[in-house]
């Protein structure tokens, strides 16, 4: 058999044992006894099976070799069980096996089994697992395999998430999560049921076969966005995505955040491309809800005063940006302007790439940072930048990309998006389209508030707490994985040409785009011009910075407290926040930002001690979904009378129904 | 190539006179002599040679600050044309650069005023990144217009496309622009009516309360990236509001630098007769300003 292999099988091949090795590496460390042993090994073989898996998957798209289908022979009542690694499924990959690696790595020194003897084995476990089943989800290529593969991942993250399973906001998180999850699931349920009533068949149609006709494709099409949607955390779908993002362990939120959002994702854009053509409210649904993720999402951001809810906020307004990109490309395919498609596909899928490299960043260094202070607040941090030198320039690097600001990557993806909606205000039928660019300005800028805030409260001025005055640079495990992210941050971003060769072939193949339009898109965009001048941008910063420190040098220097204002005993409570650095855009962005405050009521000579409280709440959750949660609770009451416990009752429920059920049938 | 060096040889010696102009104009509206057109060269080169004072606090972000934000506003320089003449670098694309390298200094600029650590500072920082986060849309619709009717996206042809004919076609939409604009402009580089860059000590600032504590070298490379940066979005300014063509290269250059001058004392005339506005008008002012450029987009795309 190994005769006849081609190149694509050896790949393809590489892949799966990367799958395989990741499903089990947490196994040995099940049967160990001595703690840290097994989650040494289990470290040994995600390191192994991520650069295996990162680099055959990188291959995969580089060589542009569409495996085909392989068939695992098995005897289910759902059908064959296929599996195949397309462009568009290895583009996942990629950053799905790099970043497992990195976060397995930083697990070492993040949650050492010393510390943590109860938790570590199932932490281990499901870690590897939830890789495993990530990477399933991707290859597959049957409805039943499918949902399988997204069931473990659903409840490995569930897991992995209430490690700390005796905090009672984890177990809230938790609960709002499975709840969450499921509710998508049954979305998924339906979705294939209807696939299958339509080709008759669990597994994946060919792609483009399907007609777009309204009924069928609506449903199939709606039940993918609640589904799918639901895990990528787009807008009103997106509430179990702070509080489980922010209580799970912070290598565990790299990876939540960082990869399983873009399952969703790929989960959408995998059900679009069974069909011949996107209806056309499809693209213009996915760009509005884009539109509002990303809006809101940033503002959310901005007003969080929790570190870890702050990314995950911001995770909200990446993935909304990756939905305008996506929405772009399908008004474009639906329109037949196969130059708008390139450029929204371009930016959806580099988007996707960058934001797997700076939010794992991020949400790593916010786990350094966790580490060594004990707070996730970051209004309690301050002056961090002294005491952590090395991590301290890791999250600027990870809080400039994010911003998309040059010479980081995520300008790259950024770019695309707007000149895709340039070139349309330009010459298409679709001037509304030109609106996104304003829209990203926005939303960009409001990022550039919300990463200051972030960067500035717990890295700069003075320690606002005794533990932030005392932090402590991390260990090299978790610097190392952390130093990788942000390297390639910028090499990306100075390069944004290796980003484009890792993304057209599957912008090509899934928008059936000819590769003159790939070419016209690629020669129209002169990303050669921005690496030089991100180069001599790097340059002269350097230039001017050797120049300021020669003349520094030379010229007498001071040293001295920062001016008071006059105050004769200024304290580290006196500086800026970052509440009060994100009050002024939240008032502004009041519609999206529910603020609470409880102010204290003085009156009188001598009044009494005062306490004054400034929180954002979560107002979609706490104002409408619970009540209604609460009210079908209520009804539901009603149905519990026919649960007892009375076993002769139940075996008489299952009787009836039986009857009823071959009654029906016949 | 003598078009490159005309470019660099303004970039790199022009901004400080422009404020010498605004200064100048404001003391003759206040019946004084005032400072002589050359003193911001005066005040640079005395900076230059100062020793610096450092807080306690700070960090090497603090060093950092003046000197990433001198270096972008040199980066967007070279793209920018000025008057007839397109820029030395110009490629597809180039005015998101452009933006964004304007968002890379004011990150570093609102950073290095963290590093202090002084509430005065962090205040400034936060309505700087406050503001002009309400002013990218408005710079966003204006670029989508200009690229509309040039039917380009290099900032080069974008705005050397204009001339004297556009007023005439376009002429609602022109006026609608260069309204929004001059409001970006002041906005931008925190003149009146949104922050006087002449005061320091009081409580309604912006730019300069955050450069508060910068002396010395770094204090003069902020003067100097500031006036930079008012030259060079000056220049777009002017570019579409004043499109005056001779035919000859050196007679456009001419028209260019005149234009400049007559900028700056347009600034100085608004900063003689208007006061600062009140901190809460502001953010209704920029929002005018995007409603004006966004009105201008709607009637160049219909």
């Amino acid at each position: 058999m190994a005769a006849g292999w081609q190149i694509t099988d050896y790949l393809f091949a590489g892949m799966v044992a990367s799958v395989v090795l990741f499903g089990i590496s947490g196994l040995p460390g099940l049967f160990i006894k001595k703690p840290g042993w097994g989650q040494l090994i289990a470290t040994g073989i995600c390191v192994i099976a991520a650069l295996l898996g990162t680099g055959t998957a990188v291959l995969t798209v580089v060589t542009g070799s569409s495996t085909a289908g392989y068939l695992l022979d098995w005897h289910l009542p759902f059908g064959p069980c296929e599996f195949s690694a397309d462009p568009l499924s290895a583009l996942f990959l990629i950053p799905l096996f790099l970043a497992s690696g990195c976060c397995a790595v930083y697990a070492v020194a993040y949650w050492p089994a010393g510390e943590h003897p109860g938790s570590e084995k199932k932490l281990t476990f499901f870690f590897g697992l939830l890789s495993a089943a990530m990477a399933l989800v991707v290859l597959a290529r049957n409805g039943v395999v499918l949902l399988i593969a997204w069931e473990i991942m659903a409840l490995s993250a569930f897991f992995l998430l209430t490690t700390d399973q005796r905090d009672p906001d984890v177990q809230r998180a938790g609960m709002v999560y499975l709840i969450a999850t499921h509710i998508g699931t049954m979305a998924l349920f339906i979705l294939f049921a209807m696939l299958r009533g339509t080709t008759a068949s669990f597994a994946f149609p060919v792609p483009h076969s399907l007609s777009p006709d309204p009924g069928l494709a609506t449903v199939i099409l709606v039940t993918a966005l609640i589904g799918f949607g639901a895990k990528a955390g787009i807008m009103p779908l997106h509430i179990w995505l702070p509080s489980a993002h922010a209580n799970a362990p912070s290598h565990v939120s790299a990876m939540m955040s960082g990869v399983m959002l873009k399952i969703g994702v790929y989960g959408i854009i995998r059900t679009v491309s069974f069909f011949s053509l996107p209806p056309a409210w499809l693209g213009w649904l996915i760009l509005c809800l884009g539109g509002i993720s990303a809006l809101s999402g940033i503002a959310l951001a901005s007003a969080q005063r929790d570190i870890k809810r702050l990314l995950a906020c911001s995770s909200i307004e990446n993935i909304g940006i990756i939905f305008i990109g996506l929405g772009m490309a399908l008004i474009g395919i639906q329109t037949n302007t196969p130059l708008l498609a390139a450029f929204g596909l371009t930016g959806c899928f580099i988007h996707i790439l960058n934001h797997a490299l700076f939010k794992p960043l991020l949400f790593l260094g916010a786990g350094a940072i966790i580490h060594t202070t004990g707070t996730r607040e970051i209004d309690r941090m301050g002056g961090l930048s002294r005491r952590l030198p090395r991590t301290a320039p890791l999250f600027l690097a990870g809080s400039l990309a994010i911003c998309g600001l040059p010479p980081l990557n995520g300008f790259i993806g950024e770019l695309f998006l707007y000149l895709g909606a340039f070139n349309d205000a330009i010459s298409s039928p679709l001037p509304a389209l030109a609106l996104v660019a304003p829209l990203l300005a926005l939303v960009g800028g409001i990022a550039v508030i919300t990463f200051i805030k972030l960067f500035g409260t717990i890295f700069l001025g003075s320690p606002r707490s005794p533990e932030a005055a005392h932090a402590h640079e991390p260990p090299l495990a978790m610097l190392a994985p952390m130093s990788l992210f942000a390297l390639f941050c910028l090499v990306a971003g100075v390069c944004g040409q290796l980003l484009l060769r890792l993304v057209t072939p599957a912008v090509a193949s899934y928008a059936q785009l000819p590769t003159a339009i790939i070419d016209q898109m690629e020669s129209s965009v002169p990303l050669a011009s921005f690496t030089l001048l991100n180069l001599s941008l790097l340059l002269l910063i350097l230039a001017i910075g050797v120049f300021y420190t020669r003349q520094t040098v030379k010229l007498p220097r001071a040293t001295a407290a920062t001016w008071g204002c006059g105050y004769l005993a200024p304290t580290a409570r006196m500086q800026y926040t970052g509440t009060s650095f994100a009050e002024m855009a939240s008032n502004l962005f009041a519609p999206f930002v529910t603020v609470s405050r409880s102010g204290p009521s003085l009156s009188g000579p001598l009044p009494a001690a005062a306490r004054f409280c400034y929180a954002t709440t979560e107002s979609i959750l706490d104002r409408v979904l619970i009540p209604v949660f609460q009210a079908i609770g209520l009804a539901f009451s009603y149905l519990r009378r026919m649960q007892h416990g009375q076993m002769h009752l139940y075996m008489l429920y299952i009787f009836a129904t039986l009857f009823v059920l071959m009654m029906w049938r016949h | 190539m003598t078009d490159t060096i005309i470019h660099f040889s303004l970039i790199l010696l022009m901004p400080p006179l422009l404020l010498g102009i605004i200064g100048k104009t404001k003391a003759a509206f206040a019946g004084r002599v005032g400072a002589p057109f050359l003193q911001p060269y005066y005040d640079l080169v005395k900076l230059l040679q100062k020793g610096s004072v450092f807080s306690e606090t700070t960090t090497w972000i603090f060093r950092a600050g003046p000197v990433v934000t001198l270096a972008a506003t040199l980066v967007a320089a070279t793209l920018v044309p000025l008057g007839n003449h397109s820029a030395p670098v110009s490629f597809t694309g180039d005015m998101i650069l452009f933006a964004y390298l304007f968002g890379l200094s004011r990150f570093f600029t609102t950073a290095a005023a963290l590093d202090t650590g002084s509430s005065f500072e962090g205040m400034g920082a936060a309505r700087e990144v406050t503001f002009s986060c309400l002013v990218e849309p408005t710079l966003f619709f204006a670029l989508i217009s200009l690229a509309r009717m040039s039917k380009s996206l290099t900032l080069s042809t974008m705005l050397t496309y204009t001339s004297p004919d556009i007023w005439i076609t376009a002429g609602a939409s022109m006026l609608l622009l260069v309204g929004a604009l001059f409001i970006t402009l002041l906005a931008e580089n925190c003149r009146i009516p949104f922050d006087d860059p002449n005061t320091h000590l009081e409580l309604t600032m912006i730019h300069e309360v955050m450069v508060l504590d910068h002396s010395g070298p770094a204090f003069g490379y902020i003067l100097y990236g500031a006036a930079m940066k008012l030259f060079v979005l000056g220049a777009i300014f002017m570019n579409i509001a004043l499109p005056a063509r001779t035919g000859s290269s050196l007679g456009d250059w001419g028209v260019f630098v005149v234009g400049m001058v007559l900028l700056a004392v347009l600034i100085g005339v608004v900063e003689s007769i208007m006061a600062r506005l009140r901190l809460i008008r502001i953010p209704q002012l920029l929002i005018a300003a995007t409603i004006l450029s966004a009105f201008a987009m709607l009637l160049i795309l219909r």
